[in-house]
């Protein structure tokens, strides 16, 4: 067996990459709860790839079959209903897991300085990971995927100039349509999928790189013993993989007891109005998209000019990405702030999630105003931050990590 | 294309109000357990809805196999349109004929339940009144203007509406304030609300028929996790006891 290894690391650096990525990789060992959700992104990330694999063998990219493939994997395919539910609450679970990973990196303050690369290539993966989501609920070719679809790809139209010519590029048609539907089905199987793999790689080169933050934000690297061995840290593997692995069955219990009782959970992860095939000649009483898009549907609705709801709605998202510079605050861990910013925190959370109640509710005027209000709330997290971040008074950092 | 999301939007609260008024659905009790409410349902389906409605993606001898029907019963009085057991329950109407006969080409049903919710199919079935404006001579509480005949009237009879009047200052509105039986039919009201129970039950299943199995597997399935929960939580106490 060794002899085994040593003919491969002559030839390839097998042991090299074992040891730097999971046996030597040193992460500081007060990880607490919220460090669960990287390993478990991966653990969905691996759901959607197997079960996406099998859903691919039935399911017809065809206008006139996607919604009978479908319907044929769920009844005449062997465990075809497993596979799909697998697949369709995966894409929930991938979100709710990749909301509670940013949230813990807006905590714990892992967006700074060094790790601002780390967190740009984890928003060009979330990022990916709309696309993604985007271009696979058209596939089952109901009224709420196409419907969906011909909803968002006309908010293309709205920029000057290239708009109309943009939203015919993007459908390939002059409504959603086969054609449109087949080149979906190509992104969302090779090209989407292909860019995230390489994303989530040079995500986890560049954590591996400077080392993970942790619950206090302080770098464990400052601390070494004589032989260059952080202090506080521990091997990932195996410290991390099992107690990770503890984690992927928490998280299992509560990811299956919905894929086998509650698949359609009220109809939040399947729709009701998707249950009947797309038909572009009757539009449904009430188009809104699956709930992890909502809270940016409900700041495009906020804002009475189009072209500048679509604006707002891309700004919301892609504001994320200067959050490495718009913090002034030396201190990473919310554990050593000051209160001014736990409850700037607290309220941007609060108005996350009613942005994304309010945008999956038909639109009244009362709605409508509150949707501004959380919308200014949304961007003033992030607009005022340089002055908040300054202002709060912060508490002294630690040395160490602390551990009980 | 801008317009259309105009009108998208526009419509949106248009039509919710128009759908939400008046629209208070019936509950009915699903029990995919019951497995002589679904053959009674599927008896049902197959002599009052299988000659307009398909159900297009449900095979017959699924449903033979799932309902504990024998295959030789289910060919003798169930298979009208198909002579195999392995077809899927299409009618023989062509969508042209039926869209120039009826107005509207009757919906597939293989997945209404899980589009309209059972409680809005049980409570359609059962909420048809006469209604000489129309040309079925019906109407419905639920669906208004639906272009669907009262197909179980034989079984149901005749139901008239009885309107209660408001006065709004000056103006009166009529609403219908519930429907009372004028013609009985086959059946007393107990009795069809248990037929369109059953054949609502039987719709559930054809939604879905995976659920007979889901449940099963899925208490198995929890269990093995909770079971395994506890070696890997001891494994990582056990690895994490030199940690200080």
């Amino acid at each position: 067996m060794n002899r085994l290894l040593e003919w491969i690391d002559d030839r390839f650096p097998l042991t090299k990459l074992w040891n730097e990525h999971l046996a030597k990789y040193y992460a500081p060992k007060n990880f607490n709860f919220w460090y669960f959700f990287g390993s478990l992104a991966l653990v969905v990330l691996i759901n959607q790839f197997v079960t996406g694999i099998w859903l691919t063998m039935s399911y017809k990219p065809d206008a006139a079959k996607a919604f009978e493939s479908v319907e044929y994997i769920m009844r005449d395919t062997s465990w075809g209903w497993l596979i799909r539910y697998l697949h369709s609450t995966g894409a929930s679970a991938f979100f709710i897991v990749i909301y509670l990973h940013m949230f813990r990196g807006l905590m714990y303050g892992s967006y700074k300085q060094p790790r601002e690369l780390l967190w740009m290539t984890g928003m060009f993966i979330y990022l990916c990971l709309m696309a993604e989501a985007f271009l696979g609920y058209l596939l089952p070719w109901g009224q709420m995927s196409y419907w969906g679809a011909q909803v968002i790809i006309s908010l293309f139209g709205a920029i000057p100039y290239i708009g109309d010519t943009l939203t015919l590029w993007i459908r390939g048609d002059y409504v959603v349509s086969d054609v449109t539907l087949n080149r979906f089905f190509s992104f969302h199987v090779i090209a989407v999928p292909i860019a995230l793999l390489a994303l989530v790689m040079v995500h986890v080169i560049a954590l591996h790189e400077v080392g993970s933050n942790n619950p206090d934000g302080v770098e464990i690297k400052k601390h070494k013993d004589k032989n260059g061995i952080p202090l506080d840290g521990i091997p990932f593997h195996p410290y991390y993989t099992v107690k990770d692995i503890v984690g992927v069955i928490v998280f299992l219990i509560f990811f299956l007891a919905i894929v086998f009782f509650w698949p359609e959970m009220n109809g939040y992860f399947l729709e009701h109005n998707n249950f009947i095939p797309a038909n572009p000649s009757v539009t449904p009483e009430h188009i809104a998209p699956v709930w992890y898009f909502t809270p940016f549907y409900a700041i495009l609705r906020a804002i009475p000019d189009k072209l500048f709801g679509v604006i707002a709605m891309g700004a919301a998202v892609l504001i994320l990405f200067l959050l490495p510079w718009l913090d002034r605050n030396p201190v990473k861990s919310i554990r050593y702030r000051g209160t001014l910013y736990k409850w700037i925190l607290g309220i941007f959370i609060v108005s996350f999630l009613a942005l994304g109640w309010l945008g999956m509710q038909p639109p009244t005027p009362a709605y409508t105003m509150f949707s501004r209000i959380f919308t200014v709330i949304y961007f003033a997290f992030f607009l005022l931050m340089p002055i908040y971040s300054k202002l709060d008074k912060t508490k002294p950092v630690p040395d160490r990590v602390t551990y009980k | 294309m801008k317009k259309l999301i105009a009108i998208c939007f526009l419509l949106v609260p248009v039509i919710v109000s128009a759908t939400g008024a008046g629209e208070h659905l019936m509950h009915v009790k699903i029990d995919l357990k019951d497995k002589r409410s679904l053959q009674h349902g599927a008896k049902l389906f197959v002599n009052y809805c299988l000659s307009c409605h398909s159900a297009s993606y449900m095979r017959f001898n699924r449903v033979a196999k799932d309902l504990g029907i024998p295959r030789d019963v289910m060919k003798k009085n169930m298979l009208f349109v198909t002579d195999k057991l392995g077809n899927t329950m299409k009618v023989a109407m062509r969508k042209k004929d039926a869209k120039k006969w009826l107005g509207v080409a009757p919906p597939d049903l293989s997945v209404i339940t899980r589009s309209r919710g059972p409680d809005w199919v049980y409570s359609f079935l059962n909420s048809f009144y006469l209604d000489e404006k129309r040309p079925t001579g019906v109407n419905n509480l639920v669906f208004k203007d639906t272009a669907m005949p009262h197909v179980l009237w034989e079984l149901q009879g005749w139901q008239r509406p009885v309107y209660s009047e408001h006065h709004e200052g000056e103006e009166s509105r009529k609403t219908i304030n519930e429907l009372e039986l004028v013609y009985p039919g086959k059946m007393n009201e107990e009795d069809f609300q248990a037929a369109t129970r059953d054949l609502v039950n039987f719709l559930t299943y054809v939604g879905e028929p995976a659920k007979l199995v889901r449940y099963k597997t899925g208490v198995w399935v929890i269990l093995f996790l909770i079971v395994f929960l506890i070696p890997a939580y001891l494994l990582k106490k056990e690895y994490w006891k030199d940690v200080r």
